[in-house]
């Protein structure tokens, strides 16, 4: 035992200036970011930098757009070719850019609050279309930026600062809108399933056509706050209890529910394929 | 004289049975994800406070590490990461 102890003491770190690796696609002079503490942000993030590297996608090959909010600063912080938009717009961009660049692997990296609330529009258009991008939506529950305002993922009976009585509007679903608007490859995961969320985007990243990863994550400062759910890493241990993995499964059925008892259902929910935009306009151009 | 600016040495580097573990002590926001999340339970609070007022982990028990790589990915302050000996990182 005492030798033990011995040899443990006698481990002792060596300073160096390393950086994360995540740092490789990151301007690390805006570093460290401006997410609270124990937002799921930050690792939406590396997990995406991960999924670049793991597909070997050069850093001037990639396009990040992102929209107004919490998440949108997260365009902010790439180093690879990056647009941060105004409120709720990063799809019309992010489909400008696929338009006149085909080659580039265009990113949509944003919250609940721009692309279903002001952006939701452009969302089921561009899933309609096909457009080929992928969409990573971080879903933190309610309008984290502007002081935690509910918005149309709230859940029904949770409370807000805007609906202090709780919100009573049903919430959207949204791997359920995304797979109805014709989206080819739709997944949800929580922060706690970091390495999920990684082979998540690298498969909608791989996949041509118009992919959405829906990321649940804690926001102990807006919305875990004013509903009892304690710090980030208990709302990270409740994700861990609730949710049950269902590859496959109707999306219809994967509501998220106020109880913090209640299921929540994650998983890759549609992997389809069909031509995207670009393909068919070419088709159809072409026969003119 | 030269212009280069040597970057500033703030990340402790651990040796582990298969690589090293770094921590960025002033990245850190205390979420304690790392902490919690740790398959091996090699990481602690620590009882110091970086700049920010925050307790970094610290690992108590790093010959248990074996760079899964885990804290590096659910770290969202990009304050701690490892490295497997004989990789490029």
């Amino acid at each position: 035992m005492t030798t033990e102890l011995k040899q443990k003491e006698e481990v002792k770190p060596e300073l160096t200036s390393a950086e994360h690796p995540a740092t490789k696609y990151l301007r690390e002079e805006r570093l460290p970011h401006i997410w609270c503490s124990g937002c799921g942000l930050g690792s939406a993030v590396t997990s995406l930098t991960n999924a670049y590297e793991k597909l070997e996608i050069p850093i001037d090959d990639i396009g990040v757009v992102s929209g107004i909010g919490c998440t949108g600063r997260a365009a902010g912080y790439f180093e690879t070719d990056s647009y941060h938009t105004t409120h709720g717009r990063a799809i019309p961009f992010a489909t400008g850019l696929k338009l006149s660049n085909p080659e580039m692997n265009v990113t949509v990296f944003s919250g609940d609050g721009d692309l279903f609330a002001i952006g939701g529009n452009h969302f089921i258009h561009a899933a309609r279309r096909n457009v080929d991008m992928t969409v990573i939506c971080v879903n933190n529950y309610n309008f984290g930026m502007t002081g935690g305002q509910f918005g149309p993922t709230t859940p029904q009976g949770a409370t807000a600062t805007t609906s202090p009585y709780g919100n009573y509007e049903d919430p959207f679903n949204l791997p359920d809108l995304a797979a109805s608007a014709g989206a080819i490859y739709v997944a949800r995961w929580t922060s706690v399933h970091a390495r999920r969320i990684q082979q998540a985007m690298e498969e909608a990243l791989s996949k041509r056509g118009f992919s959405f990863v829906e990321i649940l994550s804690p926001c102990p400062t807006g919305y875990g706050r004013k509903n009892d759910l304690g710090e980030g890493i208990d709302e990270l241990k409740s994700y861990q209890d609730r949710t049950v993995i269902k590859h496959g499964s109707d999306p219809g059925d994967a509501e998220i529910e106020r109880d913090p008892e209640a299921e929540i259902v994650v998983g890759k929910f549609v992997e389809d394929d069909r031509p995207t935009y670009c393909d068919v306009a070419d088709d159809y151009l072409q026969g003119q | 004289m030269s212009t280069e600016i040597e970057k500033e040495k703030t990340t402790e580097k651990w040796p582990t049975d298969q690589g090293y573990l770094y921590i960025r002590e002033d990245y850190c926001k205390g979420c304690g994800y790392c902490i919690e999340f740790c398959p091996q339970e090699v990481l602690e609070e620590s009882e110091g406070f970086n700049e920010k007022g925050y307790h970094p982990p610290e690992p108590t028990a790093i010959d248990k590490c074996v760079n899964c790589g885990f804290c590096s990915i659910i770290c969202p302050d990009f304050a701690i990461w490892d490295e497997k000996e004989g990789s490029n990182e």
